[in-house]
């Protein structure tokens, strides 16, 4: 995955987005086409639970399995395509200095904590609370009508998740370290929904989930014409 | 092939076609792969609130694997599983690649319109799955990632996927026994990674019996399975709980 290593041009001062989320917690935030979206992976191992929404029309979203089929390819890194239910490509990765990202692995819920550990784990902070969390109190989610039917599968950036050859997957930690970053440009207006993943029970997070940095350009284009 | 003396139905699938029903709990519902070379593009949801529906995720990672075969649970997106793989020819169904649509459909195997073709037109997966949703009052908005049945797709090390054609036979089967009353909803169209070069969809015959009581603890070897089922017996608790 080496060769996919490609890091980005862009100046974090010129940005016009430049916000920390906390370990644990829900981002939302409207990008609009042509602009440049970076998740930095702050201290590393970080999980980033992330989905896309076409910003008029939130049936349109990122869909895993036609980003999957369309590129016949599991995991993301620089030149992906991230595809919605339509088939329509939402982001294309422009710069990844982690080099893998996960396409399979979905989000943590109270529900899937009970059966992948202990029913007693069903208390835990999860990514789904953090969803319907943002569903419920961000206005750019509730102008858009959204609730829990419109969660698909998501993107686990910086989550490493391996498919062998003969059908097995496994969690495993390792790939991303702190300072990495994927870097992706908007294809139309998406609306980025993001739970920073406050899993404790497996090695996603390195078993400490930790605050991530979020960063907006505007269209880079525009601004070399300037 | 003789039926299970428990035989309560039978319906025929052709390929490129689709269908929808509710599937009672105590049910298996066997799908067989009529001609070798189907897929079923399958999606099931709880019955009593719909809301809840298949998740590829949950099922992945609950059983640590990419492959579907027996022995796994197809579980929901609270917790709960659907149904059982009690029994397999097949050895592998693949989850990760979603279905055709109409665009793909048409690229790849030209036009082929009700007004030519009449009931052998080329149906898309989608469109399929859309229109026994629609039934339902269900629509985009909850296809979610699906099982493709009969189809097997492998990765390789660098996430590179390969469909291996062939990989279901005529005659091959899979046994689905549900543990909750699920809407489950059929497309038989091609798998959208198939190279096939001409638009032949597979038939599906769907078979349903009683469960046997030998089966019951199919998926049970898995522990997450285990706790799953658990989840699933409390929602039915109230109704004296069969299971």
């Amino acid at each position: 995955m080496s060769t996919n290593l490609i890091e980005s041009w862009l100046d974090p001062a010129m940005a016009v987005v430049d916000e920390i989320c906390a370990a644990g917690e829900p981002w939302a935030k409207l990008v609009t086409q042509g602009q440049v979206f970076r998740i930095v992976d702050l201290e590393g191992n970080q999980a980033v639970d992330t989905l896309f929404f076409n910003a008029a029309h939130s049936v349109e979203r990122y869909s895993a399995t036609d980003t999957i089929r369309r590129q016949s390819m599991l995991y993301l890194t620089t030149g992906s395509r991230l595809y919605s239910n339509y088939g329509n490509i939402m982001l294309t990765i422009i710069a990844d200095t982690c080099g893998q990202h996960d396409t399979l692995g979905g989000a943590c819920a109270a529900e899937s904590n009970t059966v992948r550990y202990a029913l007693q784990k069903f208390p835990m902070h999860s990514c789904r609370d953090n969803f319907l969390h943002a569903l419920a109190h961000e206005p750019i989610c509730e102008n858009l009508g959204m609730s829990k039917r419109d969660l698909p599968s998501n993107i686990n950036f910086f989550m490493n998740v391996p498919v062998s050859e003969d059908g097995g997957l496994d969690f495993v930690d390792g790939v991303s370290a702190p300072g990495k970053y994927v870097e992706m440009r908007a294809e139309m207006d998406v609306v980025v929904l993001i739970s920073n993943c406050p899993q404790l029970n497996n090695p996603c997070n390195d078993y400490n989930p930790t605050p991530i940095r979020l960063l907006v350009w505007d269209d880079p284009n525009d601004i070399a014409d300037d | 092939m003789n039926h299970p003396d428990t035989f309560l139905w039978e319906e025929n699938i052709p390929g490129g076609c689709h269908w929808s029903g509710i599937v009672r709990r105590g049910t298996t519902l066997r799908l067989m792969d009529v001609t070798g070379g189907a897929n079923a593009a399958v999606l099931f949801f709880n019955q009593e609130e719909k809301l809840e529906r298949y998740n590829m995720a949950d099922t992945l990672k609950s059983q640590h694997t990419f492959r579907l075969t027996k022995g796994h649970a197809c579980h929901s997106d609270m917790g709960r599983i659907f149904c059982c793989i009690t029994e397999d020819t097949a050895g592998w169904h693949d989850t990760v690649c979603g279905m055709s649509d109409a665009e793909l459909i048409h690229r790849k195997y030209g036009i082929g319109r009700y007004q030519e073709l009449r009931n052998k037109m080329f149906r898309s997966g989608l469109d399929g799955m859309l229109i026994e949703l629609g039934k339902w009052g269900l629509g985009m908005r909850d296809v979610v990632s699906n099982i493709n049945f009969f189809s097997k797709v492998t990765a390789d090390s660098s996430g590179k996927l390969t469909f291996h054609p062939g990989s279901s036979r005529a005659d091959d089967y899979v046994n689905l026994s549900f543990e909750m009353d699920a809407l489950m909803v059929l497309s038989a169209a091609p798998h959208p990674l198939d190279p096939a070069q001409t638009y032949q969809p597979g038939a599906v015959r769907l078979t349903a019996f009683a469960t046997p009581l030998s089966v019951i603890e199919e998926c049970a070897r898995i522990s997450e399975n285990v706790r799953g089922l658990q989840n699933t017996r409390h929602l039915y608790g109230c109704h004296g709980g069969a299971a």
